[in-house]
């Protein structure tokens, strides 16, 4: 099964698309799987531009929560291996924007981000498209910061 | 085939019979193979797209094809009349109404006619409407979903070949009688009479079904009586004849058995001409009666996504008494079969059939004769126009069996030959043929793009063959059919593609892709999912008992089922699968099959929800899958229902990744 998995990996044809922002500038920085250290940092998608956060937004992240079970809960559980990567502390691990750029790009990213490809290769199912917008994605970044037990202090809730 | 019937058995068509099986017997001439041209002229490189979609009926699949054009490429099969267990139509609790009739649920059709929606005489994407010739029905596919959204059963008439035509702005979809059968009272006689009582007691009907503009929802508009004749093609007109609508007919000698020869003894037929606008301000004003005619009407809810059906009892019917001045007979010669418009309205051909000319009626000397009353009798009150009088030419040498008449807009009409196996290109204005080519083997239908509208495309002409035998690999006794495309830019017709579809097609359509690729939909937003069984996460799925009545509410995402493991199920129940598709992207549908189903599969589209009847007879293990391949763990979406004896204590339970 993994093996023809990669043989459509391999044949699939890549699109091309340009971005006028910041990793446009980084195009002559681009390293050997011809990505810049945005993309490589941040994804690949529609958010080109790095993710600023604050101290967790409740409201947001209530929101993000309500997302994350009406689309997302059906292959990723908070604290458990599911059908994909455990989230509890995804937002250790990955900017802000390379989770929304998974979430609103995921095939983009599976066949063309190191990081996402290698899980790829790891999970084998292939993340689905549900077609979300960038406010949504945003929120559910929101949830799982406030999920992480590894809070930073300045992520702490403001009125918290 | 009735021409090659109609002579085999009249020993006058021997010689022409023995040349027709001469020509069909023998493997193309070598000089109509290998155009060299041909090639690039129909390539359409891989990920590129055709040019045209190109829509034929299906005739006795009871579905529509669909076919890019120039490659010839088969894209898609739309189930319109037919049961389709491969995904479910007709078969699933969301589907299966669309095909209740009078009769009950009809679950196969022999669809004919296409005709797609036109604003101004000109096709506008919207939707295509098309005949069950064999069960009366008109159905109306929606161009952006490819589906079948609305049926509607036309009550009076059988074997309804002469319809589903178009007016230039979609105002009415004409649907006729072709086998003339006895009316209910108070119109006729009743419906239980002798067949040999035809001439006194059977009817024809013209129906006109009104269209809604904005929703394209149809009701029956009203009926016309006619004589008992063999209503067998038609056409409005377009542009200046816009407000008049045009059928043929055979049968004039009013036989009910052998029609074969009984009906072929007139060296005249008719053609049928109806002002509607008339006849629609007749309805309005309350003419005819109305009579009682139970009729099914089915319509995809566009709310919920569900077909359902109301039964309607009355019909308006209007006789032609109702009509005067708004209905006419034109002679045509022997049995006259297609009948075609020309894109400015003036010229009305008709295929011959039986004769070897292609008459060639003018819209202008047809109101002249009108105005001068220029009649040779009259049949129950519809006046006979001179054949003369309302002539513009007829197209001699237009081979033999002339059956359809196509339109360039480039002044050139085109004419398909049944019997002598051709395509015959003549001038519109004089009826000079101009260009003819052979056909492999005897052409019914053809079309040019656009060919039935104010502004044809022109540049491809598809002929739509009866006989396939030679031309491609063999496939045992029964093939598909075979069609032919032919470049019609220059002077001279050039075949360049043999292309074999399914079924028997009657005829076709060939709009630009333009009008219909872009706003396709895509995936249906689960946000506006309004099924009632609708499951819109995996925390709403469940299984619900009521009585003998189980409810399952399971959703599909890649790669599982939730939920994938269900016990409790007994022998005796009922169960309803509700299933809905999670996904929310382009061509990620997931199909449901059930070992020992008896109805059908399933294919759910995403965002959408599908249920199924499952009846299980006896106890044992049940596994379930997804029948498209939707992602590299597709073999892994699989689960289990555990099926107890009807008397068994098993408790309901259910759940995906823990034990039961």
């Amino acid at each position: 099964m993994i093996g023809f998995l990669w043989i459509v990996l391999i044949s699939w044809g890549c699109s091309s698309s340009s971005k006028k922002t910041s990793e446009e500038e980084q195009s002559q920085q681009r390293s050997e799987n011809g990505l810049t250290p945005f993309q490589l940092e941040n994804g690949i998608g529609p958010i080109t531009e790095a993710v600023e956060v604050g101290p967790i937004d409740t409201q947001m992240a209530t929101r993000g929560k309500e997302i994350f079970l009406n689309n997302c809960s059906s292959c990723h559980k908070i604290g458990e291996r599911y059908v994909g990567p455990d989230l509890q502390e995804v937002t250790s691990r990955r900017t802000p924007a390379y989770i929304m750029n998974m979430i609103l790009n995921p095939t983009g990213m599976t066949q063309k981000h190191p990081t996402a490809h290698k899980l790829l290769e790891n999970f084998a199912a292939q993340m689905a498209d549900l077609s979300l917008q960038k406010d949504q994605a945003r929120a559910i970044v929101e949830y799982l910061r406030s999920v992480n037990p590894d809070l930073e202090e300045n992520d702490l809730p403001k009125n918290n | 085939m009735s021409p090659l019937n109609y002579l085999k058995n009249s020993g006058v068509g021997a010689i022409i019979l023995a040349i027709v099986l001469i020509l069909s017997g023998c493997s193309s001439p070598k000089s109509e193979i290998g155009n060299e041209d041909a090639a690039g002229e129909i390539y359409v490189p891989p990920g590129k797209h055709d040019e045209f979609y190109s829509f034929m009926s299906g005739g006795w699949t009871g579905n529509i094809s669909v076919y890019g054009i120039p490659s010839g490429r088969h894209l898609y099969t739309i189930p319109v009349f037919s049961q389709t267990p491969t995904n479910g139509y007709g078969y699933t609790e969301e589907t299966k109404a669309m095909l209740n009739t009078s009769f009950g649920l009809v679950p196969w059709g022999d669809t004919h006619h296409i005709q797609p929606s036109k604003t101004n005489g000109d096709y506008d994407g919207r939707w295509i409407f098309i005949n069950d010739r064999n069960t009366p029905r008109i159905a109306r596919i929606d161009l952006k979903t490819f589906r079948t959204d609305e049926i509607i059963e036309i009550p009076n008439t059988a074997g309804q070949h002469s319809s589903a035509f178009v007016s230039s702005n979609t105002e009415y979809v004409s649907a006729n009688t072709e086998y003339s059968i006895p009316l209910p009272e108070p119109m006729g006689s009743g419906v239980d009479v002798p067949i040999a009582s035809y001439k006194k007691n059977f009817h024809g009907t013209i129906s006109l079904i009104k269209v809604d503009q904005k929703t394209g929802q149809m009701d029956i508009g009203f009926q016309i009586q006619v004589p008992p004749f063999d209503y067998d093609l038609g056409r409005f007109g377009l542009g200046v004849s816009k407000d008049w609508v045009f059928y043929t007919m055979y049968n004039t000698e009013q036989a009910h058995t052998l029609l074969e020869v009984n009906a072929s003894q007139n060296d005249k037929d008719f053609v049928l001409a109806v002002n509607w606008k008339k006849a629609e301000q007749a309805a309005a004003d309350g003419k005819g009666q109305l009579i009682s005619s139970p009729y099914v009407h089915n319509l995809r809810n566009p709310e919920t996504g569900i077909a359902e059906s109301e039964t309607k009892e009355q019909v308006r019917v209007l006789k032609p008494s109702d009509l005067q001045g708004a209905i006419y007979y034109m002679p045509a010669p022997k049995s006259p079969h297609g009948i075609n418009v020309s894109p400015d309205g003036e010229y009305i051909s008709e295929g011959g059939k039986l004769s070897t000319v292609v008459p060639v009626q003018s819209f202008t000397k047809m109101i002249n004769a009108i105005q001068n009353n220029d009649t040779t009798g009259s049949i129950q009150d519809i006046p006979i126009l001179k054949y003369e009088s309302v002539l513009a030419y007829e197209v001699k040498d237009a081979g033999l069996g002339p059956l359809h008449v196509e339109y360039d807009g480039e002044g050139h009409g085109y004419n398909s030959d049944f019997i002598s196996s051709e395509i015959v290109k003549w001038d519109l204005k004089t009826g000079k043929v101009l260009d003819r080519h052979p056909a492999y083997y005897s052409t019914g239908h053809l079309t040019v793009a656009g060919g039935d509208t104010r502004h044809p495309y022109g540049k491809y002409l598809i002929a739509l063959n009866k006989i396939t035998k030679d031309r491609y690999l063999p496939t045992g006794p029964e093939m598909f059919a075979g069609e032919q495309l032919f470049d019609i830019s220059g002077d001279k017709m050039k075949l360049i593609l043999d292309f074999p579809v399914e079924g028997e097609p009657h005829n076709g359509a060939e709009l630009p892709a333009s009008l219909i690729d872009t706003g396709q939909v895509q995936y249906f937003k689960l946000s506006e999912n309004r099924n009632p069984y609708v499951t819109r996460t995996e925390h709403d799925t469940k299984v619900v008992r009521d009585g003998k009545r189980v409810d399952v509410y399971m959703t599909a995402i890649r790669s599982h089922f939730t939920p994938d493991n269900i016990e409790g199920i007994k022998v005796g129940d009922t169960v309803y699968l509700h299933v809905t598709n999670l996904e929310q992207e382009w061509d990620i549908p997931h199909g449901f099959a059930l070992k020992g189903m008896l109805n059908s599969g399933m294919l759910i589209m995403p965002g959408e929800t599908r249920t199924n009847v499952w009846k299980p007879l006896s106890p044992g293990i049940y596994p379930f899958y997804c029948t498209d391949f939707c992602s590299a763990l597709h073999q892994e979406m699989q689960g289990y229902v555990r099926v107890s004896p009807e008397n068994s204590d098993v408790k309901l339970t259910y759940g995906t990744n823990k034990d039961l």
